[in-house]
């Protein structure tokens, strides 16, 4: 069968580099190109660093495409409400029906949220252009900051609060920041270079409320001490946005189950980026990778999957990612768990230059790097490889 | 085919590196270099890879 008639939904980096392949490709039928925001796609890893400092205008972060030549049926400001495989058709949240013949799902993830945290005044999430927008004009008026959760998008808002010369406390339950990504020592060492810069932590401890009313006045822990805050950033993870997808016989579990190359349990739906999960063949454990370089590589494997069927070639790709922190650009490549061996190659965090590596099982999984991109890309090859560690 | 890249954006991620080994090199001093500005048409598929997968969208190919 040729296909004549695909929807693409979900606008962000997933969707618009699942487009692009179609049309590379030489795919010259329909696109319906569903997405939930009324903008065209932007880039999402300026939001915490960039546009929060004021540094960057929102037209700055939009990504480059030539829509002329993409020629989609672009709908914006609308979200996937059900989709009914057996009579191929999705519907829209406006109740717009539309059929098709393949479909890609892109739809990403939202901002996790704690209980304390719904309706409450200044506590935030980022995940989109408008929530960075948001901050910043709250950082505008120069508030003390809580961040709630010390991951990567939690610590690059910490130093970005810190550029601006404000007040930082960062919380969070686990006793070391970014130990389930990069490990106990490497966590440890760049939570050292968070607290010389002026950020304060409150780590092993939960929130239990925000205190003040219409204006936040502070959070009260679960210890019984309390955090002065004027404004809560909460970055404590994502969950995919597979809510729509529910009763349609796409299997989701924490994100829609795909194999290697992005089909679903139902023909003629793949997906891509961050709603992903599948079992990555280096690992051998069931993953989601929430990371831009796996929304391009997924969305091309995706698409071949989607054009060219089955026999197309299997991606084997290590996950990728990075920070920018301060000065320090993080690149991490692979994946690390508790328990992993951990072993500084060259340099140190304090001196802005470091190669660590990661070994499980006498196998090399993970590489860091500060400042040494060069590095990281001979490591990330050898992960594929499955060298040896020890 | 034309690479030029813009080195104001360019943060050094080096996928292009391994993308199009070839084209692209990130070295010890942490700066990208372009080892051939028009290569031949052969290396097409993987400059084009290293434009879609460069986190800055600092490459550009004409022709």
């Amino acid at each position: 069968m040729t296909l004549s008639n695909l929807i693409v939904v979900g606008a962000s980096l997933a969707g618009l580099r699942a487009v692009e392949a179609l049309r590379r490709r030489g795919y010259d039928g329909r696109i319906t190109w569903v997405g939930d925001e009324l903008r065209l796609p932007y880039d999402r890893p300026p939001l915490s660093k960039q546009v929060l400092r004021g540094e960057w205008s929102e037209e700055r972060v939009a990504l480059k495409a030539d829509y002329a030549a993409l020629d989609v049926d672009l709908r914006l400001g609308l979200r996937a409400a059900s989709l009914d495989p057996r009579e191929r058709t999705l519907k829209l949240n406006d109740g717009a029906a539309l059929s098709y013949d393949g479909l890609v799902v892109a739809t990403g993830a939202r901002p996790r949220l704690p209980p304390w945290a719904h309706g409450a005044p200044r506590i935030h999430a980022l995940r989109t252009l408008d929530d960075a927008l948001a901050i910043r004009r709250v950082l505008e008026g120069s508030p003390r900051v809580a961040i709630v959760g010390a991951g990567f998008i939690g610590l690059e808002v910490a130093a970005s609060v810190r550029a601006l010369g404000l007040d930082v406390t960062v919380v969070d339950v686990a006793e070391v920041p970014l130990a389930h990504a990069l490990g106990t020592a490497m966590g440890e060492k760049l939570t050292d270079y968070h607290r010389d810069r002026g950020v304060l932590f409150r780590t092993g401890v939960g929130v239990a409320r925000p205190v003040g009313g219409a204006a936040l006045e502070r959070l009260e822990l679960t210890d019984g001490t309390s955090v002065r805050a004027d404004l809560v950033v909460v970055g404590i993870g994502v969950t995919p946005e597979t809510s729509w997808l529910d009763g349609s016989g796409v299997a989701t579990n924490d994100g829609v189950l795909c194999d290697v190359h992005g089909a679903t349990s139902v023909p003629d739906v793949f997906a891509c980026g961050d709603v992903v999960r599948f079992d990555h063949p280096i690992f051998g454990e069931s993953m989601k990778v929430e990371h831009w370089t796996n929304a391009v590589e997924q969305a091309n494997a995706a698409i071949a999957r989607l054009l060219d069927g089955p026999a197309a070639p299997a991606p084997r790709s290590v996950p990728y990612f990075w920070s920018d922190q301060y000065d320090l650009k993080l690149q991490f490549a692979g994946r690390t768990k508790p328990g992993d061996d951990v072993r500084i190659v060259e340099g140190s965090v304090e001196g802005k230059d470091l190669v660590a590596i990661y070994g499980r099982a006498g196998v090399l999984c993970g590489a860091l790097t500060v400042n040494k991109p060069g590095a990281l890309v001979k490591y990330r090859r050898a992960i594929a490889d499955r060298v040896s560690f020890f | 085919m034309k690479i030029t890249v813009d080195f104001d954006v360019c943060q050094s991620h080096a996928l292009c590196t391994e993308a199009a080994p070839e084209v692209f090199e990130v070295r010890d001093d942490g700066f990208l270099y372009i080892l051939n500005e028009t290569p031949p048409e052969t290396l097409r598929a993987k400059v084009e890879r290293a434009v879609r997968e460069c986190p800055t969208g600092a490459i550009r190919v004409e022709g």
